[in-house]
Formats: C-alpha cells, sequence, structure tokens
C-alpha cells in the first residue's frame, strides 16, 4: 500500500483560480519523490493540502491509510513539513521552537531525540540562540530540525534548496539520504532539475495543476542517456539498405541524414560497428554530428506541453 | 479521534507564556503605573472631594472599575494579538498543520491570554491595596467574575485576532469600542448617579453588568442585581464562543 495516496484532487482558491485538477498520486513508502515544475504548477498547493493548511475542494488523501479529514490526527501525526517560506518566531530561542513544534505533535518531551536532530542539523551550537540571530541558511536549518521534532514518517521539502549556500545543500541531502535509510518516505518539491536528478527515486511533473508525469528517475535517466548520430551523406538514399536494418537507422533531410540513436551508458555503443558497415555497403558522408537530449530538454518540453 | 491532544495545548499555552513573562517588566510594570495614576487622579485629588458611593469611599469604590478596566483591555490585547502574530508572520502554518483540533487551539491561546490578564488583574489589585484599605465581601464570586470576565474577553480577543487583517484593525475594535463602553461603564461611578434617561441607555451597555456584578463581590451593592450580571456575563460568552465555533467551522480567514 502507497504511504500517500491521492484521488482525483482538485482545488480552485475563492478568486477563482485553478490550482489543482483532478491529481492522481501515489507516494511509495520509503521512497524519495521529486515534485518537479514550474512556479505556480500547484506544488505547494498539492503539499498545503496534504498537510492540512489548504482545504481540498474534491477529493481524497489518505497518509498511511489514514484519510487527512476523517482521520486527521493520525494523518498529521506522520507527516513532517518544511515550508517553503523562511517562518520563525523571532524571539524565541532554537531550542524551545523546536520543542514547541514536538509538543504541538501531541509527543512527550525528548530531549534526547531534539538533541540529535539539532546536531544532524549544526544547530547544536545554536540551540541558546534566538531565532532573530541567525542567518537565512541556520533558519532553514531550523525549519527542518521543527519539521523533524516529532519523528514523521513522512517529510515534506517545500522547494528546499531555494536560497541555500552550497555547503547546506550538501548537508540537507545527506540527511534526506540518512532519513530514507530510517525509512522515512521524502517528498520535495523543486524547480531545480539538478536537485531531482541528485535525489530522488521518482520524478513526478506537474504543470498547470496536472500531473504530466511520473517516472522512475533511472528510466528518466536513461532517455537522457541516449545520443543520436547523425551522418550527412554524400548522395542521398532513397532506403535504408537491409544490410544496415538492424542498426535501427532513421533516414531523414529528404534523404540526406542518416539517425543513429545509441546508449551512451552501454557497454558497447555500436558506433564502430555501424561505420564499418557504412563502409562495406559504400555509403560516404560529408559530416557527422552527436545530439543529446538532456533532462532539461525532456522537462522544457513536457511544461511546454510538446511531445519530449 | 483519540483523546484531546494535551501537550499541544500545553506548548501552545507555554510559548504565550513565555512571551509574557519575556516582557514581564512592561507586562507588569504598565498596569502598576497606570493604576497609580488613576489612584492618584481618582483618588487622591479627585476622590478627596467626592462623597462615599453607597457608603464606600470613593478611593475604595474605583478598585473594581480599575482591575474590569485592565482585564478586559489586556485580556483582548493579549488574545487578539496571539493568534494575530503568527497569521502575520506566517507561523500559523505549524498550527494548522499540526494534529490539534479547534478545541485545543482555542484552549491554548484564550487560557494563556486569560491567565496574563488575570495576574495584571491580581496585580492592580495588589497596587491598590498599597493606596486603600481592601475590602472583598464575595471573595469567591471576585474570582469567579475575574475568571469569567477574562475568559470572555479573551475569546473575544481571539475572534478579532482572527478578523483583523492589518495591525490597524487589531487596534480599532479595542480603542473604538472597549475602551469607552468600559469607560461609560461605570469604572468610576455608578451608573444609579445618572439622571434616569442616561441610566436606561447605560443598561445597553455589556460592561456595566460586568462592572456591577464584580463591584457586588467586593461591596455587597451593585447598579444591577447580581443574577442579571450573571446572566448577561454569560450570554457574552456563549456568543464569543458561537463565533469562534463558526470561524473554525468555515476555515474563515485561517484556511483557504
Amino acid at each position: 500500500m502507497p504511504i500517500i495516496s491521492i484521488s482525483d484532487l482538485s482545488k480552485t482558491y475563492a478568486s477563482g483560480f485553478s490550482a489543482l485538477k483532478g491529481v492522481n498520486l501515489a507516494i511509495e513508502r520509503g521512497e524519495i519523490f521529486a515534485l518537479l515544475g514550474p512556479n505556480g504548477a500547484g506544488k505547494s498547493t498539492l503539499i498545503n493540502i496534504v498537510c492540512g493548511i489548504v482545504t481540498p475542494s474534491t477529493g481524497t488523501v489518505t497518509v498511511d491509510g489514514h484519510d487527512i479529514a476523517r482521520d486527521y490526527r493520525a494523518a498529521r501525526r506522520s507527516i513532517g513539513l518544511v515550508p517553503q517560506e523562511l517562518t520563525t518566531d523571532a524571539f524565541e530561542t532554537v531550542w524551545n521552537t523546536v520543542s514547541f513544534s514536538r509538543g504541538l505533535f501531541g509527543m512527550k518531551p525528548d530531549p534526547a531525540h531534539i538533541e540529535r536532530v539539532l546536531k544532524a542539523l549544526s544547530l547544536w551550537d545554536k540551540r541558546t540562540n534566538r531565532l532573530m540571530t541567525l542567518s537565512g541558511g541556520m533558519k532553514r536549518r531550523v525549519l527542518i530540525a521543527k519539521a523533524l521534532s516529532h519523528q514523521p514518517r513522512v517529510l515534506f521539502l517545500d522547494e528546499p534548496t531555494a536560497g541555500v549556500d552550497v555547503e547546506l545543500r550538501q548537508d540537507m541531502w545527506r540527511l534526506v539520504r540518512d532519513l530514507r535509510d530510517e525509512g522515512v518516505t521524502v517528498i520535495l518539491t523543486t524547480h531545480y532539475i539538478e536537485e531531482a536528478e541528485e535525489m530522488a527515486d521518482r520524478i513526478g511533473v506537474i504543470r498547470g495543476g496536472q500531473i504530466i508525469l511520473v517516472e522512475e528517475k533511472a528510466a528518466l535517466m536513461h532517455q537522457l542517456g541516449r545520443k543520436r548520430l547523425i551522418l550527412q551523406l554524400q548522395t542521398p538514399l532513397d532506403a535504408v539498405p537491409d544490410s544496415l536494418a538492424h542498426f535501427g537507422l532513421a533516414l531523414t533531410g529528404e534523404g540526406r541524414e542518416l539517425v543513429y540513436t545509441y546508449d551512451t551508458k552501454a557497454e558497447r555503443t555500436g558506433i564502430t560497428g555501424l561505420l564499418t558497415a557504412l563502409s562495406e555497403a559504400e555509403i560516404r558522408f560529408s559530416d557527422l554530428r552527436t545530439e543529446q537530449s538532456s533532462l532539461e530538454d525532456i522537462f522544457v518540453g513536457l511544461v511546454r506541453g510538446e511531445a519530449a | 479521534m483519540g483523546g484531546m491532544n494535551w501537550p499541544a495545548v500545553l506548548a501552545i499555552y507555554r510559548f504565550e507564556m513565555s512571551r509574557f513573562w519575556r516582557t514581564a517588566g512592561q507586562s507588569i510594570l504598565a498596569p502598576v503605573i497606570s493604576t497609580t495614576l488613576y489612584f492618584v487622579v481618582f483618588g487622591a485629588a479627585i476622590g478627596s472631594r467626592v462623597t462615599a458611593v453607597d457608603g464606600v469611599p470613593y478611593g475604595l469604590f474605583i478598585v473594581p472599575g480599575l482591575i474590569m478596566l485592565s482585564l478586559l483591555t489586556q485580556s483582548i490585547a493579549n488574545a487578539s494579538f496571539g493568534i494575530y502574530f503568527p497569521r502575520f508572520a506566517g507561523t500559523i502554518y505549524e498550527i494548522l498543520s499540526a494534529p490539534i483540533s479547534p478545541v485545543e487551539v482555542v484552549l491554548g491561546y484564550v487560557g494563556a491570554a486569560a491567565s496574563k490578564s488575570i495576574l495584571i488583574g491580581l496585580i492592580i489589585l495588589a497596587t491598590a491595596s498599597l493606596f486603600v484599605p481592601l475590602r472583598i465581601d464575595h471573595p469567591f464570586w471576585m474570582i469567579g467574575f475575574l475568571l469569567l470576565t477574562a475568559t470572555t474577553f479573551s475569546l473575544f480577543g481571539f475572534v478579532i485576532g482572527l478578523w483583523a487583517d492589518g495591525f490597524e484593525k487589531l487596534q480599532l475594535v479595542p480603542l473604538l469600542v472597549v475602551t469607552p463602553l468600559t469607560f461609560l461603564g461605570g469604572s468610576f461611578y455608578s451608573v444609579s448617579m445618572l439622571p434616569p434617561f442616561w441610566h436606561a441607555v447605560s443598561l445597553a451597555n455589556p460592561v456595566v453588568y460586568l462592572i456591577s456584578g464584580f463591584r457586588w463581590a467586593f461591596f455587597g451593592n451593585a447598579d444591577v442585581s447580581i443574577a442579571v450580571s450573571l446572566a448577561m456575563t454569560g450570554l457574552f460568552l456563549v456568543i464569543c464562543l458561537g463565533l469562534v465555533t463558526y470561524i473554525f467551522r468555515t476555515g474563515y480567514r485561517l484556511k483557504s
């Protein structure tokens, strides 16, 4: 059973803006799922509905089998949320604000756990500091500590690396991986592809309030790993000769270009074989070039509504 | 559903109280100073020329009204700020996403606001005792009215804090409605001293019933009967509870 099941989820705000249009999504237990999409695509609305901050117009969500409306206590208890905005209580100390969060989620005080969390986020030395004395990066760490204070089973990170320095980004990735190893499911939203690429097990792409693609990262990377070799022919061909059929070549540009698609990560790309076969078939070419489709291309194509 | 989330109520309560203690200097000093000023002006300067009201020396007579005045303004100020500020700063996300019921949220915020204003009420009482020999005929009723009023007006403040969409609005109701009603509600005089017409008008002022009841707990006499005072205070409590329930049921200004 997925840890989060979202079915037919829609949200139209009072302004009439339709932020989500019939979203269906299942998040598997223990995975890192990246929700990728441009600004205004509905990423935050989706997260905020699951976390109880926004009321959905239609549809249902269950977290660990608990309906977020009927059984909101159990559903929310298993969720930790790191919001996009840096919102902290200026006058509180780091220790107090993290302990406050734990209490809010109905947990008995556990100083040992809070200590572990603060140390993991390099906040231990700052525990008696007031939040207003902290830098932006440190505040981000505090928000993560708050979200982890009640030992959630699911962690939502809404745009976790927006305006974050390299060091914190790396710390954050280490932490996310550690959490996954402990069995915590992590869902992050981002509009940076590298982030999804670096972290996620699966990637979902959202555009205009609709999920337009959910794919294993490996499968997406496979597409990414494909390259095309384009051969400019001296004499145009009417058809690909039978002797070259097994290369899966495509003939384009009115018969002036032969296109060979290959996997850069494969053990043999087959290029040498192709070139030998070509010279045997006495097909001469004047030029050659290679092209690679990046995840960026795939993504840009998707969000523009074209086929990648 | 499981039981109540008491750790959450306690967390909110503690958080709100820590704000009070952090600014303990202002929180305690301000009411002490203003009470002293009232005593200097009304008690000594004017009071010495005013005859006893219903057999109670004027300086002593104003004690219940002074406490009520602070209780009302402090309850509203504390509760409205307590819930408005997280909305303003954005930290409300945590309250909304936590496994807490509206009842628990109200208990935490309103409980803390009421506690603070009761503390201030008691500080004023202690300050007053330095100026006049206190007399409290019905101490239990006195505490009862203190609790009831603090709770009711903290709820009212909570509603204002949810309704306000700017700091100006947060000040608007206390400034334009509550302070005038309190001053005209017999804090410094007995409404029965007024001419019949203004006396009748005053009876439309809800604060009259609070002050009258509270004064009865001190001196055993009142402008209106104690039963009416209790019933009216209870009625405000019910109205405020109804408003808060409505707000949470509709998600008004908290959730979209």
